[in-house]
């Protein structure tokens, strides 16, 4: 028997205690929705995990109205500190129900429990244990004193991180006294209604969190909702362009967070075994289903035979299949048009002229699953080299120079991310200060913190996610001073919308910043 | 600035090969300097995630069953008489008498004055573990120090072989390794060796003790796996035991990562051994994942491979009634001794 074929170690699914339908969460509650119901499969084995309700327009208008409901009436008027009461609750449920939240999203997903239970759902509770402590303390976000809230907020996220998406969408939106209408992406809607649960058992007020699941119809009738305040898109750049024209020439605020081809700079005096690691965890990590992952490897010619035969050993070594085993360390994509995508990139870099490189490792014959790949002779014209592949495909590039490096690696019209591998303390500071990414890792790759903000540069979008800079997004500053003691982000708005929301105390009456008008016609059309 | 005729040293036939016949100090620590240097974070990142490995079952029996294989079970008290180093054989050839599907351990590894004892008590068990017989390691060269002279290193290693040890456990001058005197280091690697000849011309297996916990940085470990490597260890160990912190997975892994990076340049294998520290039968797997992901699973033999413990067996032999009755026994149903 050979050792390192381990015997299997699966995490068992029983843990799960799974509905066989999830409806819409709206108001508090689990509603049917109008669309017509689909089903949720897992990637790796291609089964019907549970049906989920499918929102229609009429279903996004209910939850904005819940949402602002639930502004002008508790959320607004909540105190900070209560609001980060209820964010503690629902970071310690998240730690409670951690296994089963894991087990979810590797089924649903179809990324590896060892990623899910050590990765995602720690960090999901990490974010809204940092979100949590600064809600009462928003006047330190760096918007002046007493910053006020926006209002209702719209999220759409992707299917790459489900829930730790939501939680990076969620917790600032809730922390900083919005309330929110959030859709996951089609595929991986899962997580998401446990996450509803878990409200529910938080005992979070109606309305403050509504979860509308659905096909990007859904998520286009909520970006573009008259009653939103503040648009946030996780997600391709292509759909982040179409929202940003709708929203354009509204009062929304938006922010998103688009593609990447991010640049994986290594230097001929890198620690070498720990750059092998951090370009294997750059771009396979959640089978490179990431948009800050590291897709342009760009070696130093010096050393680029030796770090292509070392990858190819150490990619030898990783294990592909069930996700839910505790030894996999390469999963399943996520959906069979993502395989299709992730294929055709790959043609084409061998049709341009690339050398490709996979791993032989056995595909199981069901679900949805590519080999890793390296490709190496890639030059900067190639696709494989400028578009976004969105799986756990590596292009290999090569630089003579800091220069040259520096050069190539902002040569994208993407922004996000880059990575930078050297010994050397002051080239690392330097390089830092000309690459043109929102996050630079430095001997490491593809590690996040809710204290660090996240965001890109060019077409990976604008705004930032995480840390005090994440606050931003959904706070405007009220240039109002308020007596000591009243130092919160609510008492001010409530105060300056009281005489709208006092008016109707129906939906769509935030004064401040909102045309009359549609103001009017909201009031009209409910 | 004067320049100086540099040292030569001695002529050790790995160093000759990869540093050329003229083999000086001077090339010696340019060779070392040049390695590429270890990241911690990134280390011990890599380190945690293989800990993270599930082993259950049909692997699990057989990882528990090749711990005690690569074990040398180890007494190096000042307290220590034949006594003891013969209840340490007896539990070295029979680990669990309630199972006789037991294996043997690899070794006994004892101080020197104690190796004729061991001999004598293994008989006709003593011989080579990869045909399940246990063989002798002696730890020599003023373990745990290395504060001695040569000539006293180089008599206490002698004087062990003659008792009839098969293995010989130095320890590198720390001191020396510290104060960047590489080859003061080497040269007494190389000559310990030497003394590790017998009169037929065969040759005890020398594994050199780093010391880890001392050299601190994991630069310096690195340099003086390589440079023990280079003059001729067949093992490199992490540390005597007598220091904290003793072996820890991330030395191990980095360790193993230059035997590696030597059998890539060479194709010799070069044998690996933590020792100190490691108790528990979950910890000791841990160990075998980091061998076979890193420099495969072909290390998994005594002669590639031990582990240097003296109370992780039992907790193995524990482990493995658990697995053949299905329930925890206790600490009364193994052996002390």
């Amino acid at each position: 028997m050979a050792f390192l074929e381990y015997a299997p170690a699966p995490e068992s699914a029983s843990i799960l205690n799974l509905k066989a339908q999830y409806g819409l969460y709206i108001d508090g509650e689990f509603v049917d929705g109008g669309g017509e119901v689909f089903d949720t499969i897992s990637p790796a084995t291609e089964q019907v995990i549970a049906r989920i309700a499918q929102a229609d327009a009429h279903d996004v208008d209910r939850a904005v109205a819940a949402a602002r409901r639930a502004y002008e009436t508790v959320w607004s008027r909540m105190s900070g500190s209560d609001r980060g009461k209820y964010l503690f609750r629902i970071a310690r449920l998240v730690q409670e129900r951690a296994r089963e939240l894991a087990v979810a999203e590797s089924l649903d997903n179809g990324k590896p429990i060892r990623e899910t239970r050590d990765v995602d759902v720690p960090l999901v509770a990490a974010w809204f244990f940092y979100y949590a402590g600064w809600a009462d303390k928003l006047e330190y976000a760096g918007l002046g004193p007493n910053p006020r809230a926006l209002g209702v907020a719209a999220q759409v996220i992707p299917w790459n991180f489900p829930l730790l998406m939501l939680a990076w969408k969620i917790a600032p939106a809730l922390a900083a006294g919005n309330t929110v209408v959030i859709k996951p992406a089609e595929t991986t809607s899962l997580t998401a209604m446990l996450f509803a649960e878990i409200l529910q058992q938080a005992d979070l007020p109606a309305g403050v969190v509504n979860i509308v699941t659905g096909p990007g119809s859904t998520g286009q009738a909520l970006v573009s909702h008259d009653d939103v305040n503040k648009v946030a898109f996780t997600g391709s750049t292509n759909v982040g362009r179409m929202i940003a024209r709708q929203v354009a020439g509204t009062q929304k605020k938006l922010t998103l967070e688009l593609g990447g081809k991010a640049a994986n700079i290594v230097f001929d005096d890198a620690p070498m075994d720990q750059a092998i690691e951090g370009i294997v965890n750059g771009i396979f990590f959640n089978q490179g289903h990431v948009c800050c992952a590291g897709s342009r490897l760009l070696v130093q010619e010096t050393v680029h035979d030796e770090v292509v035969e070392r990858l190819k050993e150490r990619l030898s070594t990783l294990r592909l299949g069930d996700p839910l085993d505790k030894n996999t360390d390469i999963g399943a994509i996520n959906s069979a048009a993502q395989l299709e995508r992730i294929r055709t990139l790959s043609d084409t870099g061998e049709n341009e002229g690339a050398e490709r490189w996979t791993a032989d490792c056995r595909i199981p014959e069901k679900g949805f699953w590519f080999a890793p790949t390296i490709f190496t002779r890639v030059s900067a014209a190639h696709s494989i080299a400028r578009e976004e592949i969105f799986g756990p495909v590596l292009s290999v590039l090569t630089f003579r120079t800091p220069a040259e490096a520096i050069a190539k690696a902002n040569n994208t019209p993407y922004g996000l991310s880059a990575g930078i591998w050297t010994e050397k303390g002051s080239r690392m500071l330097a390089l830092v200060d000309q690459l043109r990414a929102g996050v630079v890792w430095a001997n490491t790759f593809n590690r996040f913190d809710p204290s660090s903000p996240f965001g890109g540069y060019k077409e990976s979008g604008y705004g930032r996610e995480g840390g005090r800079h994440g606050l931003a997004a959904y706070l405007e500053a009220s240039g109002w001073d308020a007596p000591a003691g009243l130092g919160s982000a609510s008492a001010p708005a409530a105060l300056v919308t009281a005489p709208a929301a006092g008016a109707s105390g129906a939906a769509g009456a935030k004064a401040a910043g909102k045309p009359a008008k549609k103001s009017t016609r909201k009031g009209a059309a409910k | 600035m004067t320049i100086t005729q540099p040292a030569g040293l001695a002529p050790a036939e790995r160093a000759v090969r990869l540093l050329g016949a003229d083999l000086t100090e001077t090339a010696l620590r340019r060779h070392l300097e040049g390695l590429s240097g270890v990241d911690a974070v990134g280390l011990e990142q890599r380190a945690a995630g293989l800990a993270t490995r599930s082993i259950k079952t049909s692997s699990k029996a057989w990882a528990l069953d090749t711990i005690i294989r690569t074990c040398d079970l180890t007494t190096l008290e000042g307290a220590d008489t034949p006594g003891k180093v013969r209840s340490l054989v007896a539990k070295a050839v029979t680990p669990d008498a309630s199972d006789p599907t037991t294996p043997s351990v690899a070794a006994v590894c004892v101080y020197g004055d104690m190796v004729p004892y061991a001999v004598e008590a293994l008989g006709s068990r003593h011989g080579d573990p990869e045909k399940g017989l246990v063989s002798v390691a002696a730890v020599a060269t003023a373990f745990p120090s290395g504060r001695a002279s040569l000539a006293v290193k180089l008599a206490d290693t002698r004087d062990a072989v003659a008792a009839g040890a098969d293995e010989i456990d130095m320890v590198i001058d720390r001191g020396a390794f510290l104060s960047g005197n590489y080859g003061l280091v080497f040269d007494q690697i190389v000559a310990v060796k030497e003394a590790c000849r017998r009169a037929d011309g065969s040759s005890a297996h020398l594994k050199v003790i780093l010391e880890t916990g001392e050299l601190q940085t994991y630069d310096n470990v690195r340099r003086a796996s390589w440079l023990s490597i280079l003059a001729g260890a067949d093992f490199i160990k992490t540390s005597t035991g007598k220091v904290s912190p003793a072996a820890t997975l991330p030395v191990t892994l980095l360790m193993l990562e230059v035997i590696r990076d030597w059998h890539r340049l060479t194709g010799e294998k070069v044998g690996m051994k933590p020792a100190g520290g490691i108790r528990a039968s979950k910890d000791a797997v841990r160990y075998l994942v980091t061998v076979a992901e890193t420099v495969g699973e072909e290390w998994l033999t005594p002669h590639l491979w031990r582990f240097g413990a003296s109370s992780l067996v039992n907790d193995v032999l524990l482990q493995r009634q658990k697995m053949r009755t299905g329930h925890y026994s206790g600490p009364d149903y193994v052996t002390v001794d």
